[in-house]
């Protein structure tokens, strides 16, 4: 019982309840969903391992998302630095037909993740220095970073025949699961080591909190603002990388299309407040693969692509409405009126019942 | 005498926890300049917002000619005919002089706002006043000084009868303030009843006819200001009996000083903050900061703490000149400080009391080389047993525990940073009676033993004396007078602060 | 000399004055590099082109006043086309109904997404953004593939022309004009326009002047909702079809024409006139990318972004040299110090 409170109260909760809600809905009504089978070239099969794979760039894309929350801001130009890296990653290996690269692969893949940074450097300049709204100078980007990634790849969708790019998204020989599993797992590794081994998250909570405290404290408010969308960036272009693996392709226009909604509804599933402070990065992990699944499954139900944001805009509108103070003020506000209405009620009670004495 | 403009009766205001006001007479004239004293936390500014309809009161009535009302809004009590006009002014800078008086209440033509008629009616009502300026220009084109008489302007416009000026000369110059007073001498001749609050002794000398004083959230008394000389005043708004101040005890050894000075300020100053301060700060001592509010010790607190850059004078310590850019600088010379504001600028509310203690020094060891857990723990757990702070668990947040205990919190992130010098800017402020004697003996025990230079600023006339081996006694943002050794005691502090005038 | 170009750079209509020059520039660039541009044509084609962008941009100007943002009014005009399209090719209700349905549509969900922000305190910018999502999601329900509009009425209404003289000019764009001037009254002579900019200058002394807070910044968004639908009407003149991604990046466009015009995005200074000349600097952009014929069309969004943010960046600079103004005041203040204190005796 009181382990059942203590874990009601906790930050994983509502992602986990989310995410075991959608797989009991999912064992229920798809066939073989829990099924996972092992292919003859030893690859795992299966929905599950399909869920999974999808979910690896929204995971990482979560993480720098929910760094920048944390300080209260917003990066809502990830889906176009996606479509960046996807363009710079494929125009370096190049769409020849004879399946030969025309740079090395980890340079061209290097130049990707290279230039997401120098796009999340650009936002932090903006925020951080320049103090311009969050949404307003990453909003410049999430619009004109897609016109960059068409000038790449000028307007084409480039298809690489290369063979080991497939292996970013796809198995590895003799691999039992995808390559970008280990890749997200390693970013989240990469995170779990800085959380525990520096003090990024003290520093990151203390600005997204009280700015003007942490700067009296010492801490350089305008550089870890700047990092954090830096690092937003990195993840960004790390990203980019698996999403065109995945389609062996740039597609300027749809990659990345919409993961600024998900990652933000990954992180605001995963008990960051949107308002930023306190953050917690296995809840935006959990909340990613939470919104994977969902997708998935509206898939399933035969929800198309573009219809999908209907129904995760809601989500988004009903969580902040939870989060929301104000409405959280009003139901208390609501509840002690109650509450004192039947105390009264009592107490009449109780005054006539001594009266009678 | 004739029926008051204004009569509070047995007023009383409580919030969570707190008294603010209790049983608070007041009453004001029609045609009467009238001060309202008292230290920070007296109960002025509550007093000022249940009358003007920002705070509901939770007794008391209210009479404004003699009629029982009950403002519930600004908006209410404007209708009423009680306007204030604010420190910060509560006008909107992007709009022009001419729509401030006037927005909300617009004369229209043909349903379309008459702009004509607006600014040539701003015009004549700021002529009344002596302004003479381009209503039609936006209001950051003027000085804070006139955007005041602006607002008063648009105050005295909306037919009232009773007007509040709160702090309205803490930023104006010696001509502005003449001016003000002039407008003031005016209104009064119009019969307008006015409340002034101010900070500043000599102004309310030199204008009102009445000083009503509260402490603590109770009245002290309403007097005459002819026939209150200031040095009793000021043992009123402090709450000591004139004798009492006279012969206050020490309650502990003081620390000894010694010759190695520390830090040495010559002349610092920066625009709009202070005007000129010389400081010398030894090690192993305790140095008040002494001054009405608004007088110039937070400022020169925040300059040696880096968080203004100082752009007059130049600033030395252990003997080197230095310039101190941000915080850092000044953590890297081991320095300290505990603002006064402790919820704006002080703690991280929403993080435990172990991560708000490690902060600063956290942030001095840079964000790589992280601070093992367990060393947190110690050191946490270390400082919650030396200051004895209050805590369910040190992972306790924060946000959750009392003023008291809150500002403990804070001068252990500064201990934990092994500082020479530590600046604690009102450390007791709004805390109860133990801990504020805890407090003070720490900062003695501090200088005595670990031979830390300590920095006192507070509005408390005695714990500063108890406190302080030295004294530097400030007014309109310069220093006035430094006293050491047996010229330490209320008496001397106040006639210091009041300008030898009393 | 300086403090001339200082109190230039501190006047309220100096941010207008760049971009009228940089629109007479522009233009002059292109009617000294083209022949095309001295048509009178072209300079019309601007407004017939902009006629929706125009609508769109008065809206977001108004959220953009009371230092708000509304990131939906995109997808908005992409719904409101869709709507119509679908309606009019699915039901019997007649166009003038149609018409009127969506504004209404658009209207409530701006007031809706407004009553959202200022009721429960929170960030414009995540629940406009839910909206945008919401209503392209809504859109891509209703149809994912294009609906034609045959409607015969309103085929020629998109294709009636009024005859200028030296030229001709849309349906559209003379609604764009109409409303530019509508909304350059409401916000310059009525109580509600005025109340508007106080509370871009500062809600809580908006507050405390007793102006109505909440009705206000809940119509403004309902006025940003309205004229996104407008914008998706005339938008529908153009294209004539509902489809999904229509207006995609609009947002950004419609801000960017507001800031090129003078709004600054901390709140409280707009200038409708401003943002007209923003879209038709962006116009201009466009025309020429179409006149040079080699460069893609993908460098519009690149520039406008550019312009977008010298001119974000060219604001805060200025918002310094005025704040360095005032300081300055206060300095001259410091040299006669208050000493008013100690010379009362």
């Amino acid at each position: 019982m009181d382990m059942l409170k203590k874990f009601s109260g906790s930050s994983l909760f509502l992602p986990v309840v989310a995410l075991s809600v959608l797989l009991i809905f999912n064992t229920l009504f798809v066939d073989g969903f829990l099924t996972i089978q092992m292919t003859e070239d030893g690859h795992l099969y299966g929905r599950l391992v399909d869920i999974l794979n999808r979910s690896c760039s929204l995971i990482i894309l979560a993480l720098g998302m929910t760094f920048v929350i944390a300080t209260s801001g917003i990066d809502i130009s990830v889906g176009a630095v996606v479509a960046i890296s996807a363009a710079v990653v494929c125009t370096l290996i190049g769409g020849r037909g004879d399946g030969v690269a025309e740079m090395p692969m980890s340079v061209a893949m290097l130049a990707a993740v290279g230039v997401g940074v120098l796009c999340g450097m650009w936002n932090g300049l903006l925020v951080a220095k320049f103090k311009i709204q969050a949404v307003v100078a990453t909003l410049i980007l999430m619009t004109a970073g897609r016109g960059v990634a068409q000038l790449m790849t000028e307007g084409q969708i480039i298809t690489v025949y290369y063979k080991p790019f497939e292996y970013i998204a796809g198995f590895l020989p003799n691999m039992p699961l995808p390559t970008n599993i280990f890749i997200a797992l390693a970013m989240v590794l990469l995170v779990a080591v800085l959380m525990k081994k520096t003090s990024i998250g003290l520093f990151v909570q203390s600005v997204g909190i009280n700015p003007t405290a942490a700067r009296y404290a010492g801490i350089n408010v305008t550089m870890v603002i700047f990092l954090v969308y830096a690092f937003s960036g990195l993840c960004a272009g790390v990203s980019g990388l698996i999403e065109s693996s995945l389609i062996r392709a740039a597609d300027a226009n749809n990659a990345g299309l919409n993961m600024e909604m998900d990652a933000i509804l990954a992180v605001a599933l995963g008990g960051t407040l949107l308002s930023g402070g306190k953050f917690y990065v296995g809840g935006s992990v959990i909340g990613a693969i939470t919104i994977q699944t969902l997708t998935t499954t509206m898939y399933a139900l035969g929800v198309s692509a573009d219809q999908l944001p209907v129904v995760k805009a809601a989500a988004v509108i009903i969580i902040c409405l939870i989060q929301s103070k104000k409405a959280q003020e009003m139901f208390d506000k609501w509840k002690a009126s109650r509450h004192s209405q039947q105390k009264n009620d009592n107490k009449a009670v109780f005054g006539k019942a001594v009266k009678q004495l | 005498m004739a029926q008051a403009l204004l009569e509070m009766r047995h007023i009383t205001k409580e919030f969570p926890g707190v008294r603010a006001l209790s049983n608070v007479d007041f009453t004001l004239h029609a045609g009467e300049i009238h001060s309202l004293m008292g230290e920070n936390g007296a109960g002025k500014s509550t007093l000022v917002k249940v009358l003007t309809g920002v705070y509901p009161r939770d007794g008391g009535t209210v009479f404004l000619n003699g009629k029982a009302i009950n403002p519930k809004t600004p908006k209410d009590a404007q209708d009423c005919g009680i306007s204030t006009v604010y420190q910060e002014v509560n006008l909107c800078s992007n709009l022009t002089v001419a729509e401030n008086i006037f927005i909300g209440r617009e004369p229209r033509k043909f349903g379309m706002i008459d702009w004509q008629t607006i600014n040539q009616r701003a015009a004549e009502l700021l002529a009344k006043l002596d302004v003479h300026i381009d209503v039609t220009k936006t209001l950051d084109n003027y000085s804070v000084a006139l955007q005041q008489m602006i607002a008063i302007a648009r105050a005295v416009d909306v037919d009232a009868k009773i007007l509040i000026l709160d702090e309205p000369t803490s930023s104006l110059n010696e001509e502005e303030t003449a001016h003000l007073f002039k407008i003031m001498r005016q209104l009064q001749k119009q019969g307008l009843g006015i409340i002034f609050i101010s900070h500043f002794l000599d102004q309310i000398y030199e204008i009102c006819d009445h000083i009503t004083v509260l402490r603590n959230g109770e009245l002290v008394g309403a007097y005459e200001t002819a026939k209150l000389p200031r040095l009793e005043l000021i043992a009123k708004m402090v709450g000591k009996d004139l004798n009492e101040v006279k012969d206050m005890d020490n309650f502990a050894e003081k620390s000894v000083p010694s010759d190695e000075v520390f830090l040495d300020a010559k002349g610092i100053g920066a625009v709009g903050k202070l005007n000129e301060v010389d400081v010398q700060i030894h090690k192993g001592e305790v140095i008040g900061f002494a001054g009405l509010l608004g007088s110039g010790r937070t400022e020169t607190a925040e300059l040696l703490f880096g968080i203004n850059e100082i752009n007059k004078g130049s600033l030395s310590i252990n003997g080197k000149k230095l310039h101190l850019k941000n915080p850092m600088n000044a953590m890297e010379q081991k320095i300290g400080f505990c603002p006064e504001d402790r919820k704006l600028s002080g703690i991280i509310g929403d993080l435990s009391v172990r991560e708000n203690i490690i902060l600063a020094m956290q942030a001095k060891d840079g964000i790589l080389r992280h601070i093992p857990y367990e060393e947190q723990v110690k050191i946490a757990d270390d400082c919650i047993k030396l200051l004895r702070i209050k805590v369910s668990s040190r992972e306790q947040l924060v946000k959750n525990l009392s003023g008291g205990n809150q500002q403990k919190v804070i001068i252990a992130r500064w201990l934990a940073t092994q500082p020479d010098l530590l600046i604690l800017d009102e450390p007791t402020r709004g805390i109860d009676v133990g801990t504020k004697t805890e407090i003070q003996k720490m900062a003695i025990s501090l200088a005595k033993q670990k031979g830390m230079a300590v920095v006192f600023i507070s509005s408390e006339m005695d714990e500063m004396v108890r406190t302080c081996t030295k004294l530097v006694v400030m007014r309109d943002r310069r220093k006035v007078a430094e006293l050491t050794g047996s010229d330490i005691s209320s008496d001397g502090v106040m006639k210091a602060i009041a300008g030898g005038a009393a | 000399m300086s403090s001339k170009l200082n109190q230039m750079i501190a006047s309220k209509y100096f941010s207008f004055f760049v971009t009228l020059a940089l629109f007479v520039i522009l233009y002059g660039a292109g009617m000294a590099i083209y022949k095309g541009f001295m048509r009178p044509q072209v300079f019309l084609n601007l407004f017939i082109d902009n006629a929706a962008l125009i609508i769109v941009t008065i809206g977001i100007t108004f959220t953009l006043i009371i230092a708000g943002i509304d990131l939906s009014v995109g997808a908005v005009l992409a719904l409101v086309c869709m709507v119509l399209a679908w309606l009019l090719a699915n039901t019997g209700i007649p166009l003038g109904l149609a018409v009127l349905l969506v504004l209404v549509m658009g209207t409530v969900f701006g007031a809706v997404q407004g009553y959202i922000i200022t009721k429960f305190d929170l960030q414009p910018f995540i629940i406009t953004l839910a909206g945008m999502f919401f209503c392209r999601g809504l859109t891509a329900v209703i149809s994912q593939d294009t609906i034609q509009i045959v409607n015969p009425d309103w085929v020629a209404l998109a294709s009636y022309r009024i005859d200028l003289g030296v030229g001709f000019i849309s349906i559209g764009a003379v609604v764009a004009l109409i409303m530019i001037a509508i909304a350059a009254i409401v916000l310059g002579f009525t109580k509600f326009g005025r109340a508007v900019f106080a509370i871009g200058g500062s809600e809580s002394s908006a507050a405390l002047m007793g102006l109505p807070v909440f009705r206000t910044k809940v119509m403004v968004y309902a006025i940003s909702g309205f004229c996104a639908s407008m914008g998706g009407l005339a938008y529908s003149l153009i294209m004539l079809t509902g489809y999904n991604l229509h207006g995609l990046g609009m947002e950004m466009d419609a801000i960017a024409s507001s800031v090129i015009g003078g709004t600054l995005l901390t709140g409280g200074v707009g200038f409708i006139p401003g943002a007209l000349i923003g879209v038709l600097i962006q116009g201009v952009i466009l025309t020429f990318i179409s006149f040079q014929g080699t460069l893609s069309a993908w460098w519009t969004k690149i520039v406008v972004g550019a312009l977008l943010c010298v001119f974000i960046i060219m604001q805060a600079l200025i918002t310094e040299q005025k704040s360095k103004l005032s300081s300055k005041r206060s300095m001259e203040d410091n040299n006669n110090p208050p000493q008013a204190a100690t010379a009362a005796q």
